[in-house]
C-alpha cells in the first residue's frame, strides 16, 4: 500500500514518467503503475542484469535511451524502481523523482513518515512550454 | 529539358540528404548510461553490449505498454 503510495506520488510529480514500477532485487513486485507489471519488471531485471555484466563494480542506475522511449532502474540496496519516459527526458529530473520515490518508499515501510517531494509538476510543464 | 533535369537531380539530392541527417541524428541519441557505485559512469552507444542493452531497453519498454 505504502508502495503504491509513493507510486502515485511519482507520477503526480513527473508528468515525464509514463509507467513505473517498485520491487525487489528477487523480482517480487511490491507496486505498479500498470495493470500487469510483472512483465515490465521481468524486462526490467533482464536489462539490468545484463547491464551488471558490462563490469564488475556494483551498478546503481541506469538510463537506455532509444528512439521510442527511455527506461530508467535506480537501485537502493534490496529496493529497485524502474520507470519509462518519452524520447529526450530530462535526465537528471527523472534519476532524482526517482531516487525519491525509492527513499519514500522505504521510510514508509521503516514506519516513518514519508518525505514528499515539491509538487513540481507546474514547473516542468511551464519549461516544456505547456503552461 | 536539361535544367528540369538538374533541378529534379538537386530536389532528389535534398531530400536524400534530409534522411540521412535525420536518420544519423536518430542513430546517434540511442544509448546506454550505466552509472556505478564508486561514481563512474560508462556510456555505450555502439558495440555488441549496447545493441544488446538496447535491444533489452525496447522490450522493457513494450512491456510498458
Amino acid at each position: 500500500m505504502e508502495a503504491a503510495q509513493a507510486l502515485a506520488d511519482l507520477t503526480e510529480i513527473s508528468t515525464q514518467i509514463k509507467a513505473a514500477a517498485l520491487f525487489r532485487a528477487d523480482g517480487t513486485l511490491d507496486a505498479s503503475t500498470l495493470a500487469d507489471g510483472t512483465r515490465f519488471v521481468e524486462a526490467a531485471r533482464a536489462l539490468l542484469s545484463a547491464a551488471e555484466g558490462v563490469r564488475s563494480e556494483p551498478l546503481v542506475q541506469l538510463e537506455a535511451a532509444t528512439a521510442g522511449g527511455s527506461v530508467f532502474v535506480v537501485r537502493d540496496g534490496d529496493r529497485l524502481v524502474a520507470a519509462v519516459t518519452g524520447p529526450e527526458p530530462t535526465v537528471g529530473l527523472v534519476f532524482y523523482d526517482l531516487k525519491s520515490c525509492l527513499r519514500s518508499s522505504a521510510e514508509s515501510e521503516e514506519g516513518e513518515k514519508p518525505k514528499r517531494a515539491p509538487k513540481r509538476k507546474a514547473k516542468e510543464e511551464g519549461e516544456n512550454g505547456e503552461a | 529539358m536539361k535544367r528540369k533535369l538538374l533541378v529534379l537531380v538537386a530536389a532528389a539530392g535534398a531530400v536524400l540528404a534530409s534522411v540521412a541527417f535525420f536518420r544519423r541524428g536518430s542513430a546517434r541519441r540511442e544509448r546506454v548510461d550505466l552509472y556505478f557505485a564508486d561514481g563512474s559512469m560508462v556510456s555505450l552507444g555502439e558495440g555488441p553490449d549496447a545493441e544488446r542493452l538496447l535491444a533489452l531497453g525496447r522490450t522493457t519498454l513494450d512491456a510498458a505498454r
